[in-house]
């Protein structure tokens, strides 16, 4: 019996799930939106109190794992296997130190008593409170994104190395691939709104 | 040759294409935190969100590999964004100009 494969249904089909993800995200930035607009004071003042640097490292090391994860594709398909696994456990070795970042970020964070439902939040004026909620909500949700894709890609590298996914059949890793950009998408925008103009 | 490949279409794209784009995308983003620096006001919004679209442009069309597929695809990514922006406008006509 041969086994049945749509490798052009497959990627329809990721693409249909992205744009899901990305209309469920781009509904937060809409709210985001409408809030800044309407406490742009508050959201400045919220903003001031991210660090940059942080926010700086996490978007090279996504930048980056989107490298590897894109050079890992064209490893596969030159059938370069060895290359394919080493370039998709740097990736998912970036997604974690990236889950490390975020990590300290909302440690500290919490430290100053700034976390959701926070009496030193209820204090804040009501621009600055959804500010931190909106921030909370965001990149929480984006970092559960960015364990999902770091799992994903690691049960892909499992079938690599099986010899499941393979040079002519490299449609998962293609999809794994193209969840993890979404990621990568995502945090472009969440970067610059949180971090530097709010 | 197998279907995947056929369908494909395309070449692998080169390892020195994607470290270029790799590239691109890490002087925008050092590009976006100085201008940040800079207070320009109202524009600041504007030039974060616009290097920021550049910079996802550059993911779809190339990291995404948008610019090889098909135009079921295509148009189905122009529609996905159309209505995202029809949201935003709608919206926008709304609490830009309530009293």
């Amino acid at each position: 019996m041969t086994e049945h494969r749509d490798y052009a249904g497959g990627k329809l089909g990721m693409w249909l799930f992205l744009f899901t993800e990305i209309l469920l995200f781009g509904g937060l930035f809409l709210l985001y939106a409408a809030y800044l607009h309407r406490y742009p004071a508050d959201f400045n003042a919220g903003g001031k109190q991210l660090d940059v640097v942080l926010g700086a490292a996490n978007t090279v090391i996504l930048i980056t794992s989107s490298f590897t994860v894109a050079a890992s594709i064209t490893a596969l398909r030159l059938g370069e296997t060895t290359r394919c696994l080493w370039l998709l456990a740097a990736t998912v070795a970036l997604a974690l130190g990236f889950l490390v970042n975020k990590f300290f970020e909302w440690s500290a964070k919490f430290g100053h008593g700034i976390y959701p439902g926070s009496e030193h939040l209820m204090r804040l004026p009501p621009g600055e409170n959804l500010f931190f909620g909106l921030y909370y909500a965001m990149t929480g949700l984006h970092g559960l994104h960015v364990l999902i894709g770091a799992t994903l890609l690691t049960v892909t590298a499992a079938l690599v190395r099986r010899g499941r996914v393979t040079q002519g059949n490299f449609g998962l890793l293609e999809n794994a691939g193209l969840y993890w950009h979404l990621v990568d998408l995502v945090w472009i925008f969440l970067f610059p709104l949180f971090y530097l103009i709010a | 040759m197998s279907d995947a490949q056929n369908d494909a279409g395309s070449h692998p794209l080169s390892y020195r294409f994607l470290a270029g784009i790799w590239a691109a995308l890490l002087a925008l983003t050092a590009l976006t935190i100085s201008v940040a620096r800079v207070d320009l006001g109202f524009f600041n919004v504007v030039v974060a969100l616009g290097i920021a679209s550049l910079k996802s442009a550059l993911v779809i069309f190339f990291f995404m590999h948008l610019k090889y597929e098909n135009r079921t695809i295509k148009t189905m990514v122009l529609v996905a964004f159309v209505v995202l922006a029809i949201c935003i406008g709608l919206t926008f006509s709304d609490v830009g100009f309530r009293r």
